[in-house]
C-alpha cells in the first residue's frame, strides 16, 4: 500500500509546530518522545505502519479548535483518531502528520428520557453509551463488533453498522448531532436534538466522511427502549443457495428479525472447533434473531421455522432459553478468534443484493481455489453485508501479497453483482484504490468537491478515500 | 422542457443559459415563485429494478409515488417513511413523484421509529448545474464507500442537481394496525405522554396531538402483537384511550400526515422542527393554532397571513420553516431558517461547486 511521500518542509518545522502546540496544551496533551508515538503508529489494520510527527490528545473542542487552527497555519496534516480500531487504516498517520485523538474526551453531556437522546463528547467508547442508559431500559442501536473500544468518534467517521441494522440502522440513522470542528479551526453544530436539518443535510454528508471533512467532538444520539425480550433459532442447510433462498423468503414473508446471520462451512467448522457451540455439520448456518414478548417472539419464531421447514433444514433449533440463546451466538460471536487461532487472515467488508447470495458464494469458492488460499464466509445475510476471511500466513513470502491481490478480486466481485466495497468499515486506505471500480471519475470528483468545500487546503487525513493518483493534485495545492 | 432520458436532462442542463425551475409533479413547490425555464423531470418514470426478496427498489425520479406505492404495495411492502402528500394543503394539483418527495425529504409520522426519507434512501442518480451526471450509493442497505451524498441530496430542493434515479430500503407492510385515542388535554400533557409512550418497548410509530386536543398514538405488527402492544400500552399509560383499528386508524393517521386539519384554512403554514420537550413552550410563543406530529418534535402552526412568526418564536434549538405563504410573506420571509454563518458558508460553498453557474432553482436554499 502506498503512502505519500512526506513533504520535507514540514518536517523540517516540527519543532516550531510542536513549541506552539506546547503553548496551546497540557504537557499530558502532546506527545513528541518517540516511544510513546509510537502507540499510535497503526490502527487495527496492522499490517501498516508510521510513526506520527507528534500526537495531541485535547480535552475540550475549544483544544481541538486551537490545534486545528495552528496546524491550518503551518499547513501541517492532521489525522483524526477515535479508539484506533479501524481495520481499513482509517487512523494510520502520516511521517508528517499529526494525530489528534479524541481519548481524553469522554464525558456524558447529557441524558435525556423524554426526548430519548444521548450527548457525549466523542472518545467515549459505543459500549459505554449503552452502558449509560441500560440500567434505565434505553439502548444505543449500532452495535459494531469492537463496541467494548472503538469510539464514537470513530463510528460517525466511518459510519458503523453492527450485527443489528436490519431492524435499527447503522450509525447515521442514529445521529442526531454534532459539533465539529472545520480544519481552519471554525466550530459549528450541526443538527441537534430535533429531527431533521434546517437546510442541507450537513450531518448526513459529515457521517462517513472518514475524518476528512471536520473533527466530531460532541454527538447526540438516539437512544431506544430496549425491547422486552430477544430469542434466535438455527438453522442448517445442505447448501449456500437453500440457505440464501430462506433468508429472502423470510424476509419477504413480512417478518423483520433484529438479525440474521450467515456462516458457511468452513466458517462452521472453525467456530465449532474453537467454541464447541454444537453447531451441525452441515454447508451453511443461519441465526435468526427476533425481539419481543414472549408470545411475540413464539409467532414470530413459529412463522421463520415454518418458511425454513420448506426449504428442508438439516437443524432447526429454536432457543427456548436465555442459556440455549447464548449457546447459539456463542459460535457465531468466537468466529473472528476461532479464525485468529487457526491464522493470520483479512477480514472484508462488501456489501451484495441479497439475491446474488448463492452466485457470490460459488465464485468466492472458485477463486479461493484459484489463489490457493482459503476463505471463510460470515456476514450478516439480512442487508447482505458479506465478512469474507481470507487466511493467510504472515510469515510465509508473499502470502500477503497473494491475500490482498484475492481481497481486491472478491471485492470487485461485490460491485459487479450490484454491491459496494464497503459495507461498513469504510474505505480508509485499504480499499482507497479500488474506488475506481465502483466509481466513475466523475462521482470521486463529486465526492472531493465536497472535501474542496470543508478542507480546501485538504489537511484533514488527506491520503484516505480516493485514489491516491484522483486525489494528488489537490493535495499538493 | 421534459426530457425523456437522463442523457437529454444532461443536454438540457449544460445548454441552459439562464435559470431553471426544476419540478416533478409540481406538488410541493415552496418558497418564491421559481424564475426561469421549467424543466419537468415527468418523462423520466419507471421502476428499474425491484427486489423483494432484499427489501429495496430503485426508481426512476419522475416516476409517480402512487405507481410506486402500488407496486410495492402488491407484494405487501412500502416505503418506510410515510412521505406526505402536499396537495390538500397547499391546494397545489399535478401527481406527486418519486423525485419530488425525495428533494422534500417528505417524512410522516412513522419517522419517529421508521426514520425519515434520508434514513430509507440509499442510492441517488442526479444531473448537476454543469450537466454532468453523477451517482452514489447503490442499491444495498448497507454502504459505507465514499461519501454519503445521498443524505445531502435528500432535502436539497432540487439545487444541487436533478435527480434521476433513487434506491430505497422498504419494509413489509404489517397486518395490523391500532390507534389509542386519549382525552383532551394540553400540549404540555400531551408531549409528556407522548414521550412516555414513545419510550416503552412497543415501538410506537406514530405520536401526534391534534387540533381536537387528543393524543393519538399508533402501533404496527402482526394481529396479535398488536392487541397485546395496544393493551399493554394502554395499563402502560392509563386513563382511557377509545381504540381504533383497520381503516379508522389507518384514515386518521393520513389526516395527521397531510396536515389535513389546516388544509382550506386561511392563513399562513409553518412547520416548527423542535426538541420534543421543548414543544409546549413553541407553542405558547406562536399562540396560533397548532398540531404536533412527531411526539411535539414537529409543530404545524397556522397563523395569520403576513406574520414573521420566525421572529415571535425567537431563539430556539430547532427552525422554521414557511410552508404556505401569501404571496406578500413569502416576497416578505425566507422559506428556510437562516443557518449560523458558518453553516451558510458551507451551504453556500456546495451550491458553488454542484451548481457553479447557479441555474437550478437558484434563490430557493438562499
Amino acid at each position: 500500500m502506498e503512502m505519500p511521500v512526506p513533504n520535507p518542509a514540514i518536517l523540517a518545522k516540527r519543532n516550531r509546530v510542536l513549541a506552539r502546540l506546547a503553548t496551546i496544551l497540557p504537557g499530558e496533551a502532546l506527545i513528541s518522545d518517540e516511544a510513546e508515538r509510537r502507540a499510535y503508529e497503526c490502527d487495527a489494520l496492522t499490517a501498516y505502519r508510521c510513526v506520527p510527527m507528534a500526537v495531541a490528545l485535547p480535552a475540550s473542542t475549544g483544544e481541538v479548535a486551537a490545534i486545528l487552527r495552528i496546524c491550518h497555519e503551518e499547513g501541517v496534516p492532521v489525522v483524526p483518531r477515535g479508539s484506533g480500531t479501524s481495520l481499513a487504516g482509517g487512523a494510520l498517520p502520516t511521517e508528517d502528520s499529526i494525530i489528534l485523538g479524541v481519548a481524553r474526551l469522554r464525558e456524558v453531556l447529557e441524558v435525556n428520557y423524554p426526548d430519548r437522546y444521548i450527548r457525549v463528547q466523542t472518545g467515549i467508547t459505543n459500549l459505554a453509551v449503552t452502558g449509560e442508559v441500560e440500567g434505565d431500559g434505553f439502548f444505543y442501536a449500532p452495535d459494531p463488533s469492537s463496541q467494548l473500544a472503538c469510539a464514537i468518534a470513530g463510528n460517525i467517521a466511518m459510519n458503523s453498522g453492527g450485527a443489528h441494522c436490519l431492524k435499527y440502522g447503522v450509525t447515521t440513522n442514529n445521529l442526531l448531532g454534532v459539533t465539529m470542528v472545520l480544519m481552519d479551526g471554525t466550530v459549528v453544530e450541526l443538527g441537534g436534538a430535533h429531527l431533521d436539518a434546517a437546510g442541507y443535510d450537513l450531518m448526513g454528508l459529515v457521517c462517513g466522511s472518514e475524518g476528512q471533512l471536520g473533527v466530531v467532538t460532541e454527538a447526540t444520539l438516539r437512544i431506544l427502549p430496549k425491547p422486552e425480550g430477544a430469542r434466535p433459532v438455527l438453522i442448517g442447510f445442505d447448501s449456500n443457495e437453500v440457505a440464501g433462498a430462506c433468508v429472502s423468503d423470510i424476509i419477504k414473508a413480512g417478518v423483520l428479525p433484529v438479525a440474521i446471520e450467515f456462516m458457511d462451512r468452513p466458517c462452521i467448522r472453525a467456530c465449532e472447533d474453537f467454541a464447541k457451540a454444537g453447531y451441525p455439520d452441515c454447508e451453511a448456518l443461519l441465526i435468526v434473531e427476533v425481539e419481543g414478548s414472549e408470545a411475540e417472539i413464539d409467532e414470530q419464531l413459529g412463522l421463520i421455522m415454518q418458511i425454513a421447514r420448506r426449504h428442508n433444514p438439516v437443524e432447526l433449533r429454536e432457543s427456548q432459553s436465555e442459556e440455549e440463546s447464548k449457546k447459539i451466538w456463542l459460535g457465531r460471536k468466537s468466529a473472528f478468534g476461532a479464525m485468529g487461532q487457526i491464522n493470520d487472515y483479512m477480514c472484508l467488508d462488501g456489501t451484495i443484493p441479497v439475491s446474488s447470495l448463492p452466485f457470490v458464494l460459488r465464485r468466492i469458492g472458485e477463486m479461493s481455489t484459484e489463489f490457493g488460499l482459503d476463505v471463510a464466509n460470515v456476514f450478516h445475510a439480512g442487508d447482505g453485508n458479506m465478512h469474507p476471511l481470507i487466511l493467510f500466513d504472515a510469515n510465509k513470502p508473499g502470502d500477503l501479497e497473494r491475500c490482498e491481490a484475492l481481497g481486491a478480486e472478491i471485492l470487485k466481485l461485490c460491485v459487479e453483482a450490484g454491491g459496494c466495497l464497503t459495507g461498513e468499515h469504510g474505505v480508509g486506505i485499504e480499499k482507497r484504490d479500488l474506488m475506481s471500480v465502483q466509481f466513475a471519475p466523475e462521482d470521486l470528483e463529486a465526492q472531493m468537491r465536497i472535501k474542496d468545500v470543508f478542507d480546501p487546503r485538504w489537511l484533514l487525513n488527506p491520503a484516505k478515500v480516493f485514489p491516491l493518483a484522483a486525489s494528488a493534485a489537490r493535495r499538493a495545492a | 422542457m421534459r426530457p425523456a432520458s437522463e442523457d437529454e436532462l444532461s443536454e438540457m442542463v449544460r445548454a441552459a443559459r439562464g435559470p431553471l425551475v426544476v419540478r416533478g409533479g409540481g406538488t410541493r413547490a415552496l418558497g418564491r415563485p421559481g424564475i426561469g425555464d421549467l424543466l419537468e423531470t415527468g418523462g423520466l418514470s419507471g421502476i428499474t429494478l425491484y427486489e423483494p426478496g432484499a427489501l429495496t427498489v430503485v426508481v426512476r425520479a419522475g416516476t409517480p409515488l402512487a405507481d410506486l406505492e402500488a407496486a410495492l404495495h402488491a407484494e405487501g411492502q412500502r416505503l418506510p417513511f410515510e412521505p406526505m402528500d402536499m396537495r390538500a394543503l397547499l391546494g397545489s394539483s399535478g401527481i406527486p413523484t418519486v423525485g419530488g418527495m425525495v428533494a422534500s425529504n417528505a417524512s410522516g409520522p412513522r419517522r419517529v421509529q421508521a426514520g425519515a426519507c434520508r434514513d430509507s434512501l440509499i442510492g441517488v442518480r442526479l444531473v448537476d448545474g454543469t450537466g454532468t451526471v453523477i451517482k452514489n450509493g447503490g442499491r444495498v442497505m448497507k454502504n459505507v464507500t465514499g461519501y454519503d451524498l445521498v443524505k445531502l441530496m435528500a432535502g436539497s430542493w432540487g439545487t444541487l442537481g436533478v435527480l434521476t434515479e433513487c434506491s430505497f430500503k422498504l419494509l413489509p407492510v404489517p397486518a395490523a394496525e391500532v390507534t389509542l385515542l386519549g382525552d383532551e388535554v394540553s400540549p404540555q400533557q400531551a408531549v409528556q405522554i407522548m414521550g412516555q409512550a414513545l419510550g416503552t418497548p412497543y415501538e410506537v410509530n406514530g405520536a401526534a396531538w391534534g387540533a381536537n386536543g387528543r393524543v393519538a398514538l399508533r402501533i404496527e405488527g402482526f394481529a396479535e402483537q398488536v392487541a397485546y402492544r395496544g393493551a399493554a400500552l394502554r395499563a402502560a399509560l392509563g386513563g382511557t384511550w377509545e381504540m381504533l383499528d383497520g381503516e379508522a386508524s389507518a384514515d386518521l393517521w393520513r389526516g395527521i400526515r397531510d396536515v389535513k386539519a389546516f388544509a382550506g384554512q386561511a392563513g399562513d403554514v409553518w412547520r416548527i422542527s423542535v426538541r420534543p420537550s421543548d414543544a409546549p413552550e413553541m407553542v405558547a410563543r406562536a399562540g396560533c393554532p397548532v398540531a404536533m406530529d412527531w411526539g411535539g418534535g414537529l409543530i404545524w402552526a397556522l397563523c395569520a397571513s403576513g406574520r414573521d412568526l420566525r421572529a415571535d418564536l425567537g431563539a430556539f434549538r430547532g427552525h422554521a420553516t414557511l410552508i404556505r405563504g401569501s404571496e406578500a410573506t413569502r416576497a416578505a420571509l425566507p422559506v428556510f431558517q437562516p443557518e449560523a454563518a458558518p453553516v451558510a458558508a458551507l451551504a453556500q460553498g456546495l451550491r458553488a461547486r454542484f451548481d457553479p453557474r447557479g441555474v437550478l432553482n437558484p434563490g430557493l436554499m438562499g
